[in-house]
């Protein structure tokens, strides 16, 4: 297998109120090309800034160290592809597909040094995941490489709130149809096509009627199909899922896990796949990366982390884990009423 | 601190920090640099500014100290246009907190009186008002708030509403809070910010108002006044302009300063909520 | 005996101009010192029942006993004494208190209201109060936003014990907690009913959570019962509809049993 991109000493500092927190501590790490890669952690232990990171979406107030190389041979196809100079206007208000102009590849290089402007993103929130908010205003974040990747293009990204980064009241159909404009120079009418058939894939029911629904007349589950319908409208190599399905019930949940390895394997992309849940991320990934206070304390086959961690912290997470199996806590304390 | 450091980091909070300072000292300097009546002779009448070194802005129509006023004039103006807007505000806030927290019948009767007294001008209300009962400082106080609450009424109502769905007020009922101490404890002081945001307009407007009821000589009789300084002034306004002129450019920058000061205040608490 | 009796309980919305049933007929008991789970997908009516239950909503229809007395005829002064008894922990332990509060106002407000403890006894109480949660007693100068997430939850539960009630609602009072720090919340939710004999309704959509510490469990699908009984039968073995699809959507382990 090659590496789709490496990851190489990765540090990451937020400044919040004067004092610097480190997100992220010298993470190396190689996503392999085709891979379904989960990142798992607790709150707060630097998931979503390494998938921010991956995606040049880091708030300005972010220090960047280190590297990530992305292989140009995976990339090339999309180079091709014009570039986004010549683009209609996209709203910026539009959060996701906005940014996918500001993932322009003119994007220069500058590691380390950025402004703080006290902008805190809502993922800084002392709550776990499990409510963040929007997207906040971002930015290429500087990280020396020489094949930059396009978001939408070549990163698809879905984040937990699909309310984020969906426009809450644009036709469903248009949203999807302009990404896969933008980036793959298709006329409307083929665009809108492509969006009807991505919204059948995502299994939206009434995909034709879907079309024309906008964000706010569809449930939590059925915006995160369409976020994810968006987020590979492209053909992007490599999908970043944060926290996806966090906001879901566990029903839901598992038909969104079944439909994205279903689009992943489908297409041949690379997926990371960012959770709490170490069950979940198990039943999906093939390697399982574990952050703990920004570091990568182990990496390996979900097989060897699920039955041989080799890291403490590994087994807590997973005896915290109450699942179908695990001995009630009930009866560990021996009484029963 | 912060949001002191925060508030002084636009020029325009500045400028009016300053001017209110400077307005402030002169109240309270008032009774120390000019003990005495203001409204006593001073000196010949209608002496020009700058003309005599005790009487640097000159004398009035009955030579009385048009300094000496100016600086008294800031008290009331002061005095009026803080008292007003506090009455407003508290009226306000707390009908507007009833009506929200209470919401049917209650609701629906605060809020048709809200939207009467909105309905007349508020300076109308206030002249019939002092008309009414007389001017004295405590009626022209009140008559300036009975036109001024509406406004934070119905911010304060907005407020309350989306508050009152918050799991934390849920959390008061469960533990057993009496609903006034709900609403006026747990609600009101978590809606009070936006109302605040509002104080600066009807702190201005009050000063307004109160030189306005003045000129028309519906000010208190026994307190020197921006408004009736005007007034005075314009018997002669094409022999001594300066009569009118600056008791006006006072009222002006006053009006600006709290203006300033008060968006000053928005911003720089605007901003603090938006970071958390 | 029982601590809560609910029966034929409805309450109707308006979506989109028509009425449509958030609680349809619901019924249920819950004993002392019992845990009933209620699960069941997003939008089954879980939070409704547990607002009806504690009577920050009022049903349409049906009734709700509680310590074998009509709940819902009590209004008023006698609604207020009543609600010591019946307490309620929120999901989000930052939206459930008063954002300007500190811990201590937190835990003096209910035993001030139900004239528990004297101005002078409440000190002493409050820090026993925190101590019963695990939590340092210096905690109380706090303010609420200065804790962690899983401190905060022990404030609420501290809270919610402060007036000794017989019955608790835990509306997804886990859900958004690290799992190591969940995991210390649910010893202490049992080690509390153990001691204090305190019955809890115990709203998850997680069966694996519910296994862990429920007696009982009631299945909901679209604000109707969909099936009920002993939680570890009836996730092992589940007859609706909804019942399998929860079991087979719950994420498993597939650890290698080591003996
Ligand atoms: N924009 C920001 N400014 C300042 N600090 C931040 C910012 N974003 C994240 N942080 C901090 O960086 C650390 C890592 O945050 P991150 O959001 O990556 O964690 P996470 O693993 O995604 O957590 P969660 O499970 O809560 O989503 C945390 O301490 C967080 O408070
Ligand atoms: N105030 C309201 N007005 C109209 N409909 C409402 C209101 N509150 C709840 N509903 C509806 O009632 C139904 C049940 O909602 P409820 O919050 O009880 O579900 P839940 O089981 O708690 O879901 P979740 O797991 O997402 O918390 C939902 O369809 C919801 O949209
Ligand atoms: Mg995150
Ligand atoms: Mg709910």
């Amino acid at each position: 297998m090659t590496a789709l991109l490496s990851i190489r000493d990765l540090t990451v500092r937020y400044r919040r109120g004067g004092v610097e927190v480190t997100a992220l501590k010298g993470i190396s790490l190689d996503v392999e090309a085709g891979e379904r890669l989960a990142i798992i952690g607790e709150s707060g232990s630097g998931k979503s800034t390494l998938a921010l990171a991956i995606a040049r979406l880091l708030a300005r107030s972010a220090r960047v160290g280190g590297t990530i190389e992305w292989s140009a041979s995976l990339l090339q196809k999309s180079q091709s592809v014009t570039p986004p100079s010549g683009l209609p206007a996209i709203s910026p208000a539009r959060g996701e597909i906005g940014s996918l102009v500001a993932g322009s590849p003119s994007a220069t290089l500058e590691t380390g040094e950025s402004r703080d402007d006290g902008l805190i993103s809502p993922l800084a929130g002392e709550m776990p995941g499990r409510v963040e908010g929007g997207v906040p205003e971002r930015r290429p974040s500087a990280i020396g490489d020489n094949n930059i990747p396009l978001l939408g293009r070549d990163i698809g990204f879905v984040f937990q709130d699909p309310s984020s980064s969906l426009d809450p009241v644009m036709p469903v159909g248009k949203q999807i149809a302009e990404v896969a404009r933008t980036h793959l120079n298709l006329a409307w009418a083929d665009a809108y096509a492509k969006a009807k058939t991505l919204l059948e894939r995502v299994r939206l029911p009434d995909p034709e009627a879907a079309l024309r629904a906008c964000p706010h007349q569809l449930s939590g589950g059925q915006k995160q199909r369409v976020a994810i319908a968006a987020a590979i409208a492209a053909g992007p190599k490599l999908l970043i899922a944060d926290e996806a399905t966090s906001a879901l019930d566990t029903i839901v949940q598992a038909e969104i896990v079944s439909l994205i390895r279903g689009l992943v394997t489908e297409d041949g992309m690379t997926l990371a796949f960012i959770s709490h849940d170490i069950a979940l991320a198990a039943t999906l990934a093939e390697r399982i990366a574990v952050l703990r206070h920004g570091e990568l304390i182990e990496l390996g086959e979900t097989d060897q982390i699920l039955n041989a961690p080799r890291h403490a912290y590994t087994r807590t997470l997973l005896d915290a884990h109450l699942g179908l199996d695990a001995k009630p806590l009930l009866d560990r304390q021996g009484a029963s009423a | 601190m912060k949001r002191l450091h925060r508030f002084f980091q636009t020029p325009e909070a500045i400028a009016g920090a300053l001017i209110l300072a400077l307005l402030v000292i002169m109240a309270l300097a008032a009774p120390l640099l000019f003990p005495g009546d203001p409204q006593a002779i001073a000196g010949p009448a209608l002496l020009s500014p700058f003309q005599h070194w005790s009487l640097p802005l000159g004398t009035d129509r009955l030579g009385r100290d048009v300094l000496a006023e100016l600086f008294h004039g800031a008290r009331t103006s002061l005095a009026v246009g803080l008292t007003a807007a506090a009455a407003a505000l508290l009226v306000g806030a707390v009908v507007g907190t009833m009506a929200g927290f209470a919401g049917g019948l209650i609701d629906e009767v605060l809020m048709r009186i809200t939207d009467a007294f909105q309905t007349v001008p508020s300076f109308l209300l206030a002249l019939a008002f002092v008309s009414i009962v007389g001017p004295s400082l405590g009626v022209v106080i009140a008559a300036i708030a009975l036109g001024a609450w509406t406004g934070p009424a119905r911010v304060a109502r907005a407020e309350v509403l989306s508050i009152r769905e918050r799991d934390y007020v849920a959390g008061a009922r469960v533990i057993g809070m009496h609903p006034l101490e709900i609403a006026f404890r747990e609600v009101l002081p978590n809606a009070l910010p936006p109302v605040l945001a509002l104080s600066s307009v009807i702190v201005a407007a009050a000063i307004l108002t109160e030189a306005a009821l003045s000129f028309l000589g519906l000010g208190d009789p026994n307190r020197v006044t921006w408004g009736g300084m005007i007034a005075e002034g314009r018997t002669v306004l094409r022999t001594a302009p300066f009569l009118s002129i600056v008791p006006g450019i006072a009222l002006v920058l006053t009006v600006l300063g709290v203006y300033l000061a008060g968006e000053g205040v928005v911003e720089s608490t605007a901003v603090r909520r938006s970071l958390s | 005996m029982t601590v809560l009796a609910v029966s034929n309980l409805s309450k109707r919305y308006r979506r989109g101009g028509k009425p449509f049933a958030a609680v349809d007929d619901v019924s249920f008991e819950i004993g002392p010192a019992e845990t009933l789970a209620l699960a069941g997908p997003s939008g089954s009516g879980k939070s409704t029942i547990a607002r009806l239950a504690l009577r920050l909503l009022e049903p349409d229809a049906g009734r709700i006993q509680f310590e074998g007395a009509d709940f819902l005829a009590l209004s008023g002064a006698a609604l207020r004494a009543r609600r010591a008894r019946l307490q309620m922990v929120f999901q989000d332990p930052l939206a459930a208190f008063n954002p300007r509060s500190i811990v201590a106002r937190v835990l003096d407000d209910p035993l001030r209201i139900h004239g528990i403890a004297s101005r002078s006894e409440r000190p002493r109480r409050i820090a026993a109060l925190l101590e019963r949660v695990g939590l340092d007693a210096g905690l109380a100068a706090r303010a609420i936003h200065e804790i962690s997430g899983g401190q905060r939850q022990r404030v609420a539960i501290a809270r919610a014990i402060a007036t000794r009630p017989s019955l608790i609602v835990l509306d997804e009072a886990v859900s958004a907690l690290d799992v190591s720090v969940r995991g210390q919340i649910l010893e202490l939710l049992l080690d509390l009913q153990r001691q204090e004999r305190i019955a809890y309704l115990f709203i998850s959509h997680d069966l694996g959570v519910i296994r862990a510490v429920a007696h009982r469990i009631v299945i909901l699908d679209a604000g109707r019962v969909a099936e009920s009984g002993d939680a570890r039968t009836v996730i092992a073995s589940p007859q609706s509809a909804i019942g399998k699809a929860l079991v087979a959507a719950t994420p498993r382990l597939n650890r290698i049993k080591t003996p």
